[in-house]
């Protein structure tokens, strides 16, 4: 299983302010949305959308195209949205280490606002999904949430959110102590190789749902002790041959021995 | 190795048995212990000893004190963690200090020196088995087990047939109903809308983005409340839309998607495992349990994994408002193969 | 010499103690004759060594096993009656699922002592078939199941059989998700069976699957027909092993006529005794810091979902990594029936492993023609050919195990599922051969050092000078007792192919002649006499 170096738990407050700089950044108003995603119509501050075209010039274009129109190295980003952005560059997942079987997630490369000035920048080439509502990212049912996850996310992600294999080397990864926006990002842009769960499959209020049962998860621990990497039966049986069965061969020893 | 001595083969065996061999020297000296020799060391092993029987006793009680201690607050889940710790280990500590203990005594102040026992052939002796051929002669001389054939014949038939009715008894362990008319049936029809696991909400095809994958069950699977997991273990589904121009579809199904969306059984054609790992990119669908690979662009063929036949492939079309409809149930059995399933 | 052959008279004692229990012993014994069982038994003869302990580990981890499940009982529910949770654990609150399941989530939240017997219950059973892999592997590569205990080695057989049945009922009682899953993939397998596959899967579930009747069908094999025939199989077992004595390792004094030991009362039995607490200890210790099967995770059973890293226990894996080595495509349609060959070859495959692993000492014996009774442990470098066979049983079986979790290998050693499939598929194959000629080399080296320190002594690493001018290591010599214990081991040879009576050879005696040839035609003899004389001379 991969293991990341997780980034420090964000302050309660952080998600809170995040959004306020989104808002900000979008202009103070983009779409309340009824069951749709969100969609920034209005224009956002020029300089910020300035710097970020800047920024992506140096540090995306050569893969992504100057205009983001995509290149044989990089699909085009055009109608991915600011969510999109937010997802991959705040996860460290872009810029892209190197070629792989895909993005990984590694420390973030950019500021909080230099990362915002790319998604705004990004979210004027075409209507896309933008940054969620507060309301959507916790407080949510978790009990709906672990059914929801179960059939929808579990087949990949493990239903303790441990992760897992996909095909030719991709996997899908550990969520745990996921920032509830990149969470609920994942859902709606569906990097990479996840589908897509749009707001009309999976309601907002539904991926709140998700959002609380892995917050649960977080924040509740292992009930029964060290979970061995929450990877089910196989942990458990390389532990009970490995210290259970080793411990009790080690005693035998002990116990067979000579005294002196 | 010309100094070996001289070798006879047992006879029908591959052993050899050969002379000159080195003698068993006997038993070693009398390994001593400084507790055979040292009485104090004795004594004060003795102390140490019954320290941890007390201390294993303590720990019982302690063990006992503390489930009432730290009770369970239902909907706590720290205190059911701190419960199970904490007995738990003061139960796994009294065990631990009396298992040692005993260990302990055993290899220090018992009797050290090892004992010896001949051991016999494990047969009886000859006039055990002489004794046992006897009875044996003396019980069918008595009975005329082997005089009276008739009488033995017709016992050794009845208790042939005796297990029989056992065997129709077990019938009943399933119901009457042809198992082979069963598995080839779902509960899809024709105008039978596709709604989602689990809410039950019917789907309309302009809410189905590409790339997505949605997760399917029939609309009226509620409708069957004896059998609702038995038929959801067939008929749960797998909707994705594609680009059309990733999908390469053949003459007979070009009517069964809808632009782009196409329905799969999700039950894995090797043994049944839901088969969900849908990666929007390469349109591979992967089934976890056994690692078995689909092509959703290619009517789902198997690429990868020892699954053998591609995924049931479910005729969608949409309806008067939209909604996305079967055409009809699946055309072949789902699921796992079984002998009777062409048939 | 202070090895005594008769015990000594027990100390006299008159106190309280002693007349008390010479009391209760007297009323017992004048209506059991207990007496006869306690001189018969009492001072039986048990051998010292650390591999001989590991039955005992199963037999213990069993007891624990009863236990904890006895507790389980009062409280689970094998009922797939449909339920409404109601009970403490939030995310599962209001979600529909079966009796057996919500039951098992009481336990687990709201009966206090409930989640820890119920890991111990499932550590306790993984240890007890891993502790009968590791005592049948002690067992085999140490030939103890020679003649006369070829029977008893067939009925450990069983009983490894019934604990793997014993932890697959087990482990499909919650209802969760993912023994549901497993179960399912038991049923795909069932189902394979040409002709009467179909039909055994509707029988075992009552109609289709899942139905509503495999969980309490599953809970009558789990607590009552699987516990009784193991508790059957134990008892023969401990009879036989009673009735053959146990082996021991050679060394000096110990010989084929003979057992050496501590006697059952006292001494062994405080081992024993005190060793029952210690497994004991261990695995409470164990479950009360380490989660086993979180079932709470996984949710109720459901034919829809699934989770990544779905697994059978260890025990059962090498089943599942089995079924996903088969590659694409094998099934085809013959006399109008669907032959699936990616099942139906994995369960031969499995099934004539199994058969190989139960009846390997009547093969040996067979390819032996050994009729003498063995009671010492061979040491396993002195039986080559048979401890690399058993190398390479051992390296499919790890082949086979390490493929149940393909997607974990791939997932932690970042590289793809394909290609530890393929890795895993070529190592089925080559990897018995290449473990049976490495073990054999080692086997063979290592009884060639032995021969060599027999006859020469050990390399003290001290170099002197001779008077000639000539630099010379010397050599520590052996004492007796260490030579003995590296001489003394039985000899075999290829059989002669003779002419039976009638003149003939016959095609069996062929085929004896060339697996005897295969056996023993790299061999090592043990140093003799003649040879330690001639040695001591240079």
């Amino acid at each position: 299983m991969a293991t990341y170096p997780r980034r420090g738990r964000r302050h309660p407050l952080a998600a809170i302010a995040l959004l306020l700089i989104g808002l900000f950044a979008s202009g103070g108003a983009y779409a309340l949305f009824t069951g749709t995603a969100t969609a920034a119509d209005t224009v956002p501050p020029a300089a910020q959308v300035e710097n970020g075209k800047a920024l992506f010039a140096a540090n995306c274009a050569s893969c992504h195209g100057l205009s983001a129109e995509g290149t044989a190295a990089g699909p085009s980003l055009v109608g991915v949205g600011a969510l999109a952005v937010e997802f991959q560059v705040g996860t460290g997942r872009m810029p892209m280490a190197g070629s792989g079987p895909q993005a990984e997630k590694k420390p973030v490369q950019f500021a909080q606002d230099e990362i915002d000035a790319m998604a705004a920048w990004v979210a004027t080439l075409a209507p896309g999904p933008g940054l969620p509502d507060n309301r959507f990212l916790s407080g949510g049912n978790e009990s709906n949430g672990a059914e929801l996850f179960r059939v929808n996310c579990a087949m990949c992600h493990n239903v303790a959110g441990a992760g897992g294999a996909l095909t030719e080397g991709k996997f899908a990864p550990n969520l745990h102590d996921i920032d509830p926006v990149h969470i609920y990002a994942a859902m709606v842009t569906g990097p990479q190789n996840m589908p897509v769960f749009s707001d009309m499959n999976i309601t907002p209020e539904e991926k709140r749902d998700i959002i609380a049962y892995l917050k649960w998860m977080d924040e509740n621990g292992s009930v029964g002790g060290l979970d061995l990497g929450a990877l089910g039966p196989v942990s458990e049986g390389l532990f009970v041959w490995i210290f259970a069965l080793g411990g009790l061969v080690a005693i035998t020893i002990w116990l067979t021995a000579k005294s002196n | 190795m010309a100094e070996s001595g001289k070798k006879v083969a047992l006879k029908g065996s591959s052993a050899v048995e050969r002379s000159g061999r080195i003698d068993n020297p006997g038993f070693e000296p009398a390994h001593q212990r400084v507790h055979d020799v040292n009485p104090d060391k004795a004594a004060s092993a003795e102390r140490g000893i019954s320290l941890l029987f007390l201390l294993s006793g303590l720990l019982s009680v302690t063990a006992f004190v503390l489930y009432f201690l730290f009770p369970i607050v239902p909907g706590d889940l720290w205190t059911v963690r701190i419960s199970t710790l904490l007995v738990g280990v003061a139960i796994a500590a009294s065990l631990l200090t009396l298992g040692v203990g005993v260990v302990h005594w055993a290899k220090t102040l018992m009797h050290g020196h090892e004992l010896v026992e001949e051991r016999h052939e494990t047969r009886g002796d000859e006039p055990t088995r002489a004794r046992a051929v006897e009875i044996f002669q003396e019980a069918n001389a008595e009975s005329g087990w082997t005089r009276r054939r008739l009488l033995r014949n017709s016992l050794i038939t009845a208790l042939v047939a005796f297990p029989v009715p056992a065997i129709a008894l077990f019938r009943d362990l399933a119901p009457a109903a042809d198992p082979v008319e069963a598995l080839k049936h779902t509960i899809w029809r024709a105008g039978t809308r596709l709604a989602r696991d689990p809410s039950g909400t019917p789907i309309k095809a302009s809410e189905i983005t590409i790339g997505s994958a949605v997760h399917v069950i029939p609309e009226n699977l509620d409708t069957y409340e004896e059998t609702f997991l038995n038929e959801k273990a067939k008929a749960a589904v797998l909707l994705m839309r594609l680009d059309p121009a990733d999908l390469n579809i053949s003459e007979e199904r070009k009517d069964w998607s809808y632009d782009g969306i196409v329905a799969y059984s999700k039950i894995c054609t090797h043994v049944g495992c839901p088969v969900a790992l849908y990666e929007q990119q390469t349109h591979h669908l992967l089934c976890p349990c056994h690692q078995s690979q689909f092509d959703v662009s290619n009517e789902c063929a198997v690429i990868f994994g020892p699954a053998a036949r591609p995924l049931p492939q479910l005729p969608i079309s949409v309806d008067a408002e939209g909604y996305l409809v079967a055409q009809s149930d699946f055309l072949e059995p789902v699921g796992p193969s079984f002998w009777e399933r062409n048939q | 010499m202070t090895v005594a052959t008769k015990s000594k008279p027990a100390r006299q004692s008159s106190g309280t103690g002693m007349r008390f229990v010479g009391g209760v012993a007297n009323y017992l014994d004048e209506r059991t004759s207990i007496s006869t069982a306690v001189k018969a038994l009492g001072r039986k003869i048990f051998p010292d060594h650390w591999s001989f302990m590991l039955g005992e580990i199963a037999l213990y981890s069993f007891v624990i096993i009863l236990l904890s499940g006895t507790f389980l009982t009062l409280f689970y529910d094998p009922s797939m009656t449909e339920v409404h949770y109601d009970g403490s654990y939030v995310p599962l609150k209001g979600i529909h699922m079966s009796a057996a399941y919500s039951s098992t989530l009481n336990i687990t939240f709201d009966i206090r002592g409930g989640l820890l017997m119920r890991q111990v219950h499932h550590w306790a059973a993984l240890l007890f078939v891993a502790a009968i892999g590791l005592h049948m592997l002690r067992v085999f590569f140490t030939g103890a199941f020679r003649k006369p205990r070829e029977i008893n080695w067939v009925v450990g057989f069983l009983l490894f059989i019934m604990a793997m049945a014993e932890g697959f009922t087990g482990y499909s009682l919650p209802d969760d998700l993912l023994s549901g899953n497993g179960l399912r993939i038991i049923d795909g397998m069932i189902k394979a069976v040409p002709g009467a596959g179909l039909w055994i899967s509707y029988l075992l579930f009552g109609g289709e699957f899942p139905g509503d009747d495999v969980i309490p069908r599953l809970y009558m094999l789990h607590i009552m027909l699987l516990p009784a025939i193991v508790i059957a199989l134990i008892a023969v077992h401990l009879v036989l092993l009673i009735v053959n004595k146990h082996t021991q390792f050679a060394g000096p004094g110990r010989t084929e006529e003979n057992v050496v030991g501590s006697p059952i009362l006292a001494v062994f039995a405080a081992k024993a005794g005190g060793f029952f607490f210690l497994v004991f200890g261990v695995t409470m210790l164990i479950a009360s810091l380490v989660t086993i099967n979180p079932i709470w995770s996984y949710g109720p059973y459901d034919p829809s979902p699934v989770s990544a890293g779905t697994q059978p226990d260890w025990y059962i894996g090498f089943a599942d990594g089995m079924l996903r080595l088969i590659p694409s495509g094998w099934e085809f349609e013959v006399l109008g029936g669907t032959l699936s060959l990616n099942l139906i070859v994995p369960i031969v495959v499995l099934m004539v492993f199994l058969g190989l692993v139960a009846f390997y000492p009547f093969f040996e014996a067979w390819v032996t023609g050994d009729k003498r009774e063995h009671h010492i442990a061979e040491r396993p470098r002195n039986a080559p050919t048979r401890t690399a066979i058993g190398a390479a049983g051992v390296a499919f079986y790890a082949v086979l195990w390490a493929a149940a979790s393909s997607d974990l290998i791939a997932t932690h050693f970042r590289t793809t599922i394909e290609g530890v499939i393929l890795t895993l598929q070529i190592l089925l194959i080559v990897g018995p051969f290449i473990a049976f000629w490495l073990t054999k080399k080692m086997a063979l080296a290592l009884q060639r050092k032995d021969r060599e320190v027999v006859l020469h002594g050990y390399e003290s690493s001290r170099i002197v000078r001779l008077p000639g001018g000539e630099y010379r290591e010397i050599h520590t010599p052996l004492d007796d007792f260490e030579k003995w214990r590296l001489v003394s081991f039985d000899e075999f040879e290829p059989i002669v192919l003779r002419p039976n009576d009638r003149g003939r050879i016959t095609l069996s005696a062929r085929a004896k002649a060339s697996v005897s040839k295969f056996y023993f035609e790299d061999r090592i003899a043990p140093v003799t006499k003649p040879e330690l004389e001639s040695a001591s001379q240079h």
